[in-house]
């Protein structure tokens, strides 16, 4: 007789319930999802079957009816005919005031800075590179709805592991405005070694060699069992395929037509002469293009230009960019404290890596052919899903652990201009320093911080961060009070700070002064302006929002309270009981139960809970080890 | 055990400064398989913020433990002796006659291969103090112990320096 099967509560998801998590790669040229389907990371294709999503926007007329923008491969259609509307490359004005960004006369587009940061002139307006980002992320995101007909539980999104905090922060406002949910942000270098490495279940050292469309990346990676261990990153946030383009147009104009070179150009003509020189390098690339050459040909508001370039003239005129990234190559090695005959493999990532100028010096470089065997464009992408899949509680590998750094350091601006370093790069993340200041007045109440990130021994050559405040320090003495300022790095390479005077046990309050980056009110404005959730109801979604949270917490109680609850004496136990049933009441009861009703009892459990959750911690610990030492005799 | 047990008890190692470097990975990797928070993904925000703290304080104790300068200085400070390296500064007349002579080097060396050079003499040195340290350790000399540090902290200085170099040079 056959007998049903059913699972213990919370214990696993019910397959249909099984959560839609995928990775985003979030590309300076182009952007891709992707999702664990059947065990297997594959990378979601939109309606035509096309897997890139070009990272380009337009914004067109508002007073001409229509959508208002293009997105995608309709955008870089309409390139040459409105450069300055068409927004490509934004990933290089993330978390940059305008001065900041590489080479922005370059851009087809109008840069100006508004608060502090750089944003765009477009017809529509001016826009930040966070709501430019949100376009191309929220039209993945309709992707995998499509794809899977269901809502989506989370993202991963990849950035390059050589963004400072500003740029990260952006990227995670970025998916915010596009409505997804933000598992995690994870090091592009680092996702792809896990597609990697889980294909070869591969063990040692490795380079992951990323060089993108706009930025550049080399991480030195430990595998061992599942465990990816980051032991140094570096790169260069703003050198990437788009730079050889550029290298590559400017030596035709000063060959063929030297005027030119020195003249300013017209947007369109500029837009033109990289997409030419993007369509030679990708033929050069090819074996034909090696052997033969190709034609630069492109027709100029001032007339037509041709040039036959060579597969040597291109290596040539790109040699510098190329060198600029073993420079950053042997920093790295140095970091890790490694030669190159220590270095098992080198995967090749990134698009730009099929370049044969690349591939032959980086070959050069480390003494071995560069391991190409996983698509450039897709790796980072299913190395994304994968770490999705495993963080929404889909995967049955729980074996997957990602070990990274911070790309670096974090510091404090001094007396003269200095930097007081207190978080060093390459410092395995979650982190967290503290660092003991003192007032030199008598009777000073506040006291003014600068973060810093960068490694040079000048605030003026770090990128700063944010300005914080100290107030409510109680009088005393000059130097007799400390306080305490605590640097807390998350899982994300996201910073936080808090402060508290040692003597009087004083939290001081922290005026949260961000050099960069939307406030949370700046966020929920756009979101009202209409951007993603435009016909939500608000208060109907907020109820919604606070019943999943409350069943969340309910099931994670249950759960631990079957696994751990022998830690809890009896009148531990009965509270808990009791603020469960209370929420579980809550929930049943539809007139009551409005946001703030569910919400404060899901805030009573949840503070119930508190001292039960680091016991189990603490428990979990010492079990660890324990466990260990048994399996090894 | 809890947040506030001493790294070695974290790790469950012996307070010494010779180091199982492969049993301490070990452990570091076994502690944050159950820790860090992309272990903690779907459990409730008091079971993430646990973990977050845990997960911090793993990777304080592996750092620590993992460097012998800050090893040695911690096994110090749990001893009850203080480093005081900003105001304690007095050091044998033979070592601060190599740190000129290695400064001399410094400010000659123009190319990424006398830099090098210096490195692995600099990186010799190291070797010989790190050493000095675990005889001292095993002797009980604590004191001495701290001075080693203090010399040892020197020589990571100059590592710091020669690496600048290599960044001016551009390379």
């Amino acid at each position: 007789m056959a007998l049903l099967q059913i699972s213990e509560p919370g214990q696993s998801l019910d397959p249909h319930q099984r959560r839609i998590a995928v990775g985003i790669d979030l590309g300076t040229t182009h952007s891709l999802v992707a999702s664990v389907r059947h065990g297997v990371a594959e990378c979601l294709p939109d309606l035509q079957g096309r897997v890139l999503l070009p990272s380009v926007v337009r914004y067109t007329d508002p007073n001409s009816g229509g959508s208002g923008r293009q997105v995608g491969h309709d955008a870089l259609a309409a390139q040459h005919q409105d450069p300055s509307n068409t927004i490509a490359s934004v990933k290089r004005l993330m978390g940059r005031t305008r001065a900041q960004v590489a080479d922005v006369d370059r851009l087809s587009y109008r840069v100006v800075d508004e608060q502090g940061m750089a944003v765009i002139e477009t017809v529509a307006g001016r826009k930040t590179p966070m709501e430019v980002s949100a376009e191309v992320l929220a039209t993945l995101r309709f992707r995998a709805e499509d794809s899977f007909d269901d809502e989506l539980f989370g993202a991963v999104i990849t950035v390059p592991a050589y963004f400072d905090d500003a740029q990260r922060q952006a990227t995670k406002d970025a998916a915010q405005l596009a409505g997804i949910e933000v598992l995690r942000l994870i090091n592009e270098p680092t996702a792809a070694a896990i597609a990697y490495g889980l294909d070869h279940a591969t063990e040692g050292v490795y380079a992951v060699y990323d060089l993108g469309g706009g930025t550049f990346d080399i991480s030195i990676l430990r595998l061992t069992q599942g465990v990816f261990e980051v032991l140094a990153t570096g790169g260069d946030s703003a050198l990437g395929g788009d730079d050889y383009d550029h290298a590559l147009a400017q030596w035709v104009l000063a060959q063929a037509a030297p005027a030119l070179a020195q003249a300013p150009m017209a947007a369109a003509d500029r837009a033109r002469l990289q997409s030419e020189a993007r369509r030679c390098k990708e033929a050069l690339s090819s074996p034909e293009g090696q052997a033969e050459g190709v034609v630069f040909g492109v027709e100029l508001s001032v007339g037509v230009l041709t040039h036959r370039v060579s597969a040597s003239d291109f290596a040539q005129c790109t040699e510098a960019l190329t060198q600029r990234t073993l420079t950053a190559v042997r920093k790295v090695l140095r970091d890790a404290r490694l030669a190159t005959t220590d270095i098992q493999g080198v995967v090749m990532v990134g698009g730009s890596t099929r370049m044969p100028v690349v591939q032959a010096a980086v070959g050069a470089f480390f003494g071995q052919a560069p391991l190409n065997d996983l698509n450039p464009d897709e790796v980072v992408a299913l190395g994304a899903a994968i770490q999705a899949n495993a963080l929404a509680g889909n995967s049955s590998e729980g074996d997957l652990l990602l070990l990274d750094v911070i790309p670096l350091s974090l510091g404090i601006e001094t007396m003269g201009g200095l930097v007081e370093r207190i978080v060093p790069r390459n410092s395995t993340i979650p982190t967290a320093r503290a660092q003991d200041f003192t007032t030199y007045q008598d009777g000073q109440t506040a006291l003014a911080l600068h973060v810093v990130q960068g490694e040079r021994d000048l605030v003026a050559d770090c990128r700063s961060l944010a300005r914080f405040e100290l107030r409510g320090i109680p009088p005393m003495t000059a130097g007799a009070a400390r306080i305490r300022v605590t640097f807390t790095v998350d899982a994300d390479g996201l910073l936080s700070v808090a402060a508290r005077e040692m003597v009087s046990g004083v939290e001081a309050n922290i005026d949260v002064k961000p050099a960069y980056g939307l406030s949370d009110e700046q966020i929920a404005a756009m979101l009202q302006d209409g951007f993603a959730t435009a016909q939500q109801d608000m208060a109907a979604r907020a109820l919604v929002e606070a019943r999943v949270d409350a069943d969340r917490l309910l099931m994670a109680t249950r759960s631990a309270l079957q696994i751990d609850g022998d830690v809890l004496s009896a009148t531990e136990r009965t509270a808990i009981d009791e603020l469960m049933a209370r929420l579980s009441q809550c929930l049943q009861d539809p007139d009551q139960a409005s946001a703030a009703v569910v919400e404060a009892a899901t805030k009573a459990l949840a503070d119930g809970t508190e001292a039960f959750a680091a016991q189990r911690m603490n428990r979990g610990i010492q079990q660890a080890l324990a466990g260990r030492r048994v399996q090894d005799i | 055990m809890n947040l506030q047990s001493t790294d070695f008890e974290i790790f469950n190692l012996p307070a010494r400064f010779a180091l199982d470097t492969a049993a301490l990975d070990d452990a570091w990797k076994t502690l944050q398989r159950q820790a860090h928070p992309d272990r903690h993904a779907s459990d409730s925000a008091q079971q993430q913020r646990q973990a977050m703290q845990w997960s911090v304080r793993i990777n304080e104790a592996y750092q620590r433990l993992k460097s012998p300068i800050t090893r040695a200085a911690y096994l110090c400070e749990l001893r009850g002796v203080a480093i005081r390296a900003e105001d304690n500064t007095a050091m044998p007349g033979a070592f601060l006659m190599q740190q000129m002579e290695w400064r001399e080097a410094l400010d000659e060396a123009n190319d990424a291969r006398a830099l090098d050079a210096l490195t692995d003499t600099v990186r010799g040195a190291w070797h010989e103090w790190v050493e000095a340290i675990e005889r001292l350790d095993g002797a009980g000399d604590t004191p001495g112990m701290a001075q080693a540090v203090r010399a040892l902290m020197f020589v990571q200085r100059f590592e710091q320096a020669i690496e600048k170099r290599h960044d001016e040079l551009g390379q």
